[in-house]
C-alpha cells in the first residue's frame, strides 16, 4: 500500500492550482479514492485521484499551506512516498441511469476520473462545475470532451454567474455525484435527485481509519471519512 | 532472545508497542502486517458508554509534531469486549487496555469489566488525556487524586495496572511516587503536552476543541528527560512513549530507564513503523555491541552514578 512514486509532471493549470502526474505501476485505482502523500511535515496530505492513464496517476491540488507549497516545488524525476489508494470511491454500476456530476473548486478533480470511467462504460453524464472566477477554472475542455458541461463562476467572469445550485435545479437526473466545499455539499444534498453521493473532505491523521481524526456525524453515530468514505450516500452522513 | 522483556502481566517478545489512540483496535494495521510481530498493543481508550468525542477539526500539524483533540472516541467498554477483543485475541501479542472515565466510579467499572477478559494482560490507567472536560487529566495532575484513583482501580482490576502519566505537571516524579505508593505495577509515560495553534488568517484556533495534545518528535526530549528522572525515583517499570519513530529513539528511552517503548504518532506518518523498528533492532544492537536490549536500561544515569 505504500509506494515510492516518481513525478513525471508538475505544473500550474489555474490560479494556485497544480496538476501533478506520478508513475505508480501495478495499482488499481477506483474513482473517488485518494492517496496520502508524505511531505517533510509530520502528517501526510490526502489528495484525490483526478485521473489514471496507464501507470500514471494524476493529482490536482490547491497550493494553500506548507505541505502543498512543498509539493508545488517538486520537480520531474523527484520521488514521493504515497500510501494508497485509500478509501471507498463512487459506485460505477449506474447503467441505464442519468448521472449528474457536481463539483466545486478543488472538489472537481475526482469527478473527472469518475466521468472518464463512466464514459468508457457508456453511461451518460452531465457535469456542473463551480469556480470562484475565470482564472480558477481548470479541465473545462477535458470535461467537455466527455459530455455536456456547465461552468459557473461566483463572480460571473466565466460561464454562468452564481453557484452550481442554479443549473442543478433545472437538471433531470437519477444519480448525483458531488465533491466540493462543505457549504456546496449541504446545498447539493438537498437536491430532489433520488440517489445522491457526496465525497467529503476533512483534516486527516492516519488516513486508514485508526486515529478517529476525520469523523463525521451520522444518523446512527459517526463515520470515518478516510476509511468509510470519502464517498458517502447522502443518507449515511449528517452534514 | 535479545529483545524479550518481562514486565508485570506482560511477556513481551520485544519492547515495541503501538501506543494507545494511535492504533485503534488493530484492525486497520492488521491489513498491513502481522500484528503477532509486536511486543504488545495498547488499544484505544475505553469508557463505560460509547463516546463520539470532540467536533472536527481534531488534528493540526506543528513543527515536528501534531496536535490532536479526538476526545476519547470509542464504542464503550462492552462493545470493545464483544466486538474488538475477539479479533485481537487471534494474535500472539500482549493486549493492554487503556481505561478512561469521567468519575472514579467509571474508571473502576471499566477496569473491572475489561480486565476480566482473558485477552487483556494489563490495564493502562489513563489519567492524562488532555482532551476531555471531565476526568482525564484532572486525575493525573494532582498526586493525591492520582493515588486514590490508582488504589481504586488496582482493587477492581484482575490484571496489573500501569498508570499513564501526564507531562502537564510541575513534578512528574511526585506523580510517579504517589501512584507507585498507591500500588501501581508500572508506569507509561508520557501522554501529550497541552498545546494549541491559531490560524492567523481567521484569528481562531485551528482545533475545534481550541486546545489539544502535542505529540511527535517535538516532544521526545521532554519525554526522555521525564523518563530519566522518574526511572531513578521509582522501582516500578516504565513503558516510555513520546515522539519515537526510529530504532535509535527506542534505545534512547531504554538508556533513560524505560523497559519498553510505545510508538504513537509515527504510525500515522508511516503505518509500517513498528514493523520496521522491530526488524532493525538486532542489527543496531550489534553495531552498538549490546547483547540484550535491557543491558543498557538506565545506563544513562547508572554511568553518571558510578563515575569517580
Amino acid at each position: 500500500m505504500r509506494h515510492d512514486v516518481t513525478i513525471v509532471s508538475n505544473r500550474q493549470i489555474a490560479k494556485a492550482t497544480m496538476e501533478m502526474k506520478v508513475r505508480c505501476p501495478g495499482v488499481e485505482v477506483a474513482p473517488g479514492t485518494f492517496f496520502h502523500i508524505k511531505t517533510s511535515g509530520l502528517l501526510r496530505r490526502p489528495l484525490s485521484v483526478a485521473n489514471v492513464e496507464g501507470d500514471e496517476i494524476t493529482f490536482l491540488y490547491k497550493v494553500i499551506g506548507e505541505g502543498t507549497t512543498e509539493l508545488a516545488g517538486k520537480r520531474v524525476g523527484d520521488t514521493l512516498d504515497v500510501l494508497g489508494p485509500l478509501g471507498n470511491g463512487f459506485l460505477l454500476a449506474q447503467h441505464g441511469k442519468r448521472v449528474v456530476l457536481v463539483g466545486g473548486g478543488i472538489g472537481v478533480p475526482p469527478l473527472y476520473y469518475v466521468r472518464r470511467r463512466l464514459h468508457e462504460m457508456g453511461i451518460e453524464t452531465i457535469a456542473i462545475l463551480g469556480f470562484d472566477s475565470k482564472e480558477s477554472v481548470f479541465y473545462e475542455e477535458a470535461f467537455r470532451e466527455l459530455g455536456e458541461t456547465i461552468i459557473t463562476t461566483v463572480d460571473g467572469t466565466h460561464g454562468e454567474l452564481g453557484f452550481v445550485t442554479g443549473p442543478l435545479a433545472r437538471i433531470q437526473a437519477d444519480v448525483l455525484f458531488s465533491c466540493g466545499p462543505e457549504a456546496m455539499l449541504k446545498a447539493v444534498a438537498a437536491s430532489p435527485i433520488p440517489e445522491r453521493y457526496l465525497s467529503i473532505e476533512n483534516r486527516m491523521g492516519c488516513g486508514i481509519g485508526a486515529c478517529f481524526a476525520c469523523v463525521c456525524q451520522a444518523p446512527d453515530g459517526y463515520v470515518k471519512v478516510c476509511s468509510d468514505g470519502p464517498v458517502f450516500n447522502v443518507e449515511e452522513v449528517l452534514l | 532472545m535479545r529483545l524479550n522483556v518481562e514486565l508485570p502481566g506482560l511477556r513481551l517478545k520485544n519492547p515495541i508497542i503501538p501506543a494507545s489512540g494511535c492504533f485503534g483496535f488493530g484492525e486497520e494495521f492488521a491489513k498491513l502486517y502481522d500484528l503477532s510481530i509486536l511486543g504488545g498493543i495498547m488499544i484505544k481508550a475505553a469508557t463505560e458508554e460509547s463516546r463520539f468525542g470532540n467536533p472536527t477539526p481534531r488534528v493540526a500539524e506543528t513543527a515536528q509534531g501534531m496536535l490532536n483533540a479526538i476526545g476519547l472516541q470509542n464504542p464503550g467498554v462492552d462493545a470493545i469486549i464483544e466486538e474488538k477483543l475477539p479479533f485481537l485475541s487471534t494474535f500472539d501479542t500482549e493486549i493492554i487496555a487503556n481505561v478512561a472515565g469521567s468519575t472514579p466510579d467509571e474508571y473502576v467499572e471499566v477496569a473491572r469489566r475489561i480486565s476480566a477478559d482473558p485477552t487483556i494482560k494489563a490495564i493502562e490507567l489513563n489519567i492524562s488525556c488532555p482532551n476531555v472536560k471531565c476526568g482525564g487529566m484532572q486525575f493525573g495532575t494532582d498526586p493525591v487524586m492520582a493515588a486514590e484513583l490508582t488504589r481504586l482501580v488496582k482493587a477492581a482490576s484482575s490484571k496489573p495496572v500501569y498508570v499513564k502519566l501526564s507531562p502537564n505537571v510541575t513534578s512528574i516524579t511526585d506523580m510517579a511516587r504517589a501512584v507507585e505508593a498507591a500500588g501501581a505495577d508500572g508506569l507509561t509515560m508520557i501522554n501529550t503536552l497541552v498545546g494549541m495553534r491559531i490560524n492567523i488568517e481567521t484569528g481562531r484556533p485551528i482545533l475545534a476543541n481550541r486546545i489539544g495534545g502535542l505529540s511527535g518528535p517535538a516532544i521526545k526530549p521532554v519525554a526522555v528527560r521525564m523518563v530519566y528522572e522518574v526511572a531513578q525515583a521509582v522501582d516500578i517499570p516504565i513503558i516510555a512513549m513520546g515522539g519515537v519513530r526510529t530504532v535509535d529513539d527506542v534505545l534512547e528511552f531504554i538508556y533513560a530507564g524505560a523497559s519498553a517503548v510505545a510508538v504513537g504518532t509515527a504510525n500515522f506518518e508511516n503505518p509500517y513503523v513498528c514493523q520496521e523498528i522491530i526488524e532493525a533492532l538486532p542489527a543496531r544492537l550489534d553495531s552498538l555491541g549490546i547483547e540484550h536490549i535491557l543491558d543498557v536500561r538506565g545506563k544513562a544515569y547508572a554511568q553518571l552514578v558510578s563515575r569517580p
